[in-house]
């Protein structure tokens, strides 16, 4: 069975400047998007992935990451911005960790990019109309 | 040749009405010249949408059968307490009001999802809301408990009354402390991790006519998507606000109090606002038309971003103690650039009041003017200026002596 999933990788210190990434991509015959990279103040990598390919070969590829030490996490909640509540205030721009909210230069509309989004939350409780929902 | 309301009613009257919105007016003074352009533009629209904590709305909700006196009990819409203090069946709903067992910021911080501006959305929507009363009783007013769902459509009145909106210019909150702070301003990051602003601007109405030459009591305004008027000068009223060469204020300053019938208002301009930590409040549309009566008048209109300045303020201290210190300044120009920079550090900035829905209030009061749906009316008197001594004082405290 084909599948798409988006998962959170997280690199210690000691494997962010391994091929962790290219292995899982040859050996598991999986296609991919990256969603966010990004190295912490304390060296520790982060990545958000969307992977596509067969079902079998995304549980091995999953079981491999655990045995090499990254820590895994299914991105399986997913925020949804209620586009009928969003008043385009633009409260959440600076809360974002990821930059998903930019403001259109032009027309000042608050655009919602939800391929960046890790799910954190940190949006949902500080949109004053409470525009973004979390959905299983 | 300055123009009169009346002369500018007649056009409207006749769909030939010049209108812009304040954002065009720029550039058709930039092309004309600024005497043709008075000659030219009859009315220039403003708009705003932010959250404006002074609102709240009364209602006559009706008399029941048996009558009921709802004031000396307690009732409730949806849940959130109203104020029953008047004559039998009228009440007063505040926008910041919340239910009684909210947990309030218990839970620190606090949620505050549902509170009186939400009502106010859901009324407007047209939603059913529970109004659940208990009274003492009397020989005329025997009922002693109420227990109804009620629509807006069926009370007699439901009216707007906002005592303090349209401020005609805001704080830029950041904060200067180790941790994180939850405001009326948004949630502020320590270390100046963002500044939070919350004025439309170039658009917004007290600063397109920045010493209330045209606006006054019974000035006909858009208000939440429907009608309303200037009822007086706004709470916290400050004409003598610090200025800029332009006159116009770098501080919080002019306010506005505003009514209107709630039956033809519309939830897109009146939206129930929730801040993590601090409460509930409501986000509220407010339209001004400014009648080009003169050259100078005009002129004001044509102000832009780039010149209009506020105070950049920390809540982690010198707001909560009333300290009278700033950090700084900062255009609205700059803010919108998405960061301002303080002692050589970059501070990104967020807007809390919309400036897309601003100026897509500003266009639809140009349209109801253009297409004749809307006259201006004459201010039976202006809201206090400058000259006229209006103050805003802190509270004096007087400890009280126990006896
Ligand atoms: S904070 Fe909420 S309402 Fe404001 S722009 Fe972001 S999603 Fe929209
Ligand atoms: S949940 Fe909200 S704040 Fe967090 S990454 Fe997604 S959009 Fe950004």
């Amino acid at each position: 069975m084909a599948v798409s999933r988006r998962v959170v990788l997280r690199f210690p210190r000691s494997l962010v400047d391994q091929p962790i990434v290219s292995k899982l991509i040859r050996d598991y015959n999986l296609d991919f998007n990256i969603l966010k990279a990004s190295v912490s103040p304390r060296e520790e990598g982060l990545l958000v992935l969307e992977l596509m390919g067969q079902s079998k070969d995304f549980d091995k590829a999953m079981a491999y990451l655990t045995e090499a030490g990254v820590v895994t996490q299914p991105l399986s909640r997913d925020i949804r911005r209620n586009e009928q509540r969003c008043t385009d205030c633009g409260a959440c721009v600076v809360m974002c960790p990821t930059g998903a909210f930019e403001v259109d230069e032009v027309t000042r509309k608050v655009l919602f990019e939800d391929t960046k989004c890790i799910a954190c939350e940190l949006c949902l409780l500080t949109c004053p109309p409470r525009a973004m929902e979390l959905t299983f | 040749m300055p123009k009169t309301i009346a002369e500018i009613n007649e056009k409207i009257r006749k769909g030939q009405a010049v209108v812009v919105n304040a954002e065009e007016v720029v550039e058709i003074v930039k092309k004309m010249g600024m005497s043709k352009a008075a000659q030219e533009v009859d009315v220039v629209t403003t708009g705003t949408f932010g959250p404006m904590c002074s609102s709240g709305a009364y209602f006559n909700v009706g008399h029941t059968k048996p009558k009921i006196k709802l004031g000396g009990g307690r009732s409730y819409l949806n849940d959130i307490p109203v104020y029953t203090g008047l004559a039998a069946v009228d009440v007063f709903l505040g926008a910041t009001a919340i239910p009684d067992d909210d947990p309030r910021n218990k839970v620190y911080p606090g949620h505050f999802n549902y509170g009186g501006g939400h009502v106010i959305e859901d009324l407007v929507a047209g939603k059913d809301v529970r109004l659940s009363s208990t009274a003492y009783g009397t020989d005329c007013y025997p009922r002693k408990k109420l227990d109804t769902w009620i629509n807006i459509k069926d009370m007699n009145q439901a009216t707007l009354f906002n005592v303090r909106n349209a401020y005609q210019n805001y704080n830029i909150a950041v904060n200067v402390s180790d941790k994180m702070i939850y405001t009326y301003m948004g949630v502020l990051k320590p270390n100046l991790g963002n500044a939070n602003y919350c004025s439309a601007g170039q658009l917004s109405p007290l600063l397109n006519d920045p010493y209330y030459k045209t606006v006054g009591i019974g000035t006909k305004i858009f208000l939440g998507g429907g009608v309303g008027y200037v009822a007086w000068q706004g709470t916290q009223h400050a004409p003598d606000s610090l200025r800029g060469d332009n006159g116009v204020p770098k501080r919080g300053a002019g306010t506005l109090a505003v009514i209107g019938d709630m039956k033809q208002m519309s939830p897109r301009y009146l939206v129930g606002t929730s801040f993590l930590g601090y409460g509930c409040t409501m986000t509220v549309g407010i339209g001004l038309p400014i009648p080009i009566l003169s050259e100078e008048i005009l002129q004001y209109t044509t102000v832009t971003d780039d010149e209009i300045f506020a105070a950049v303020i920390d809540y982690s201290d010198a707001y909560p103690n009333y300290k009278p210190d700033i950090l700084g300044e900062a255009s609205y120009g700059q803010l919108r650039s998405g960061k301002i920079e303080m002692d050589g550090k970059e501070i990104p900035t967020a807007a809390l009041s919309s400036y897309p829905r601003a100026l897509e209030i500003a266009n639809t009061l140009k349209e109801w003017i253009k297409k004749g749906d809307f006259a201006l009316t004459d201010p039976v008197e202006l809201i206090p200026g400058v000259e006229q001594g209006v103050t805003f004082k802190p509270l004096n405290e007087r400890p009280v002596e126990e006896k």
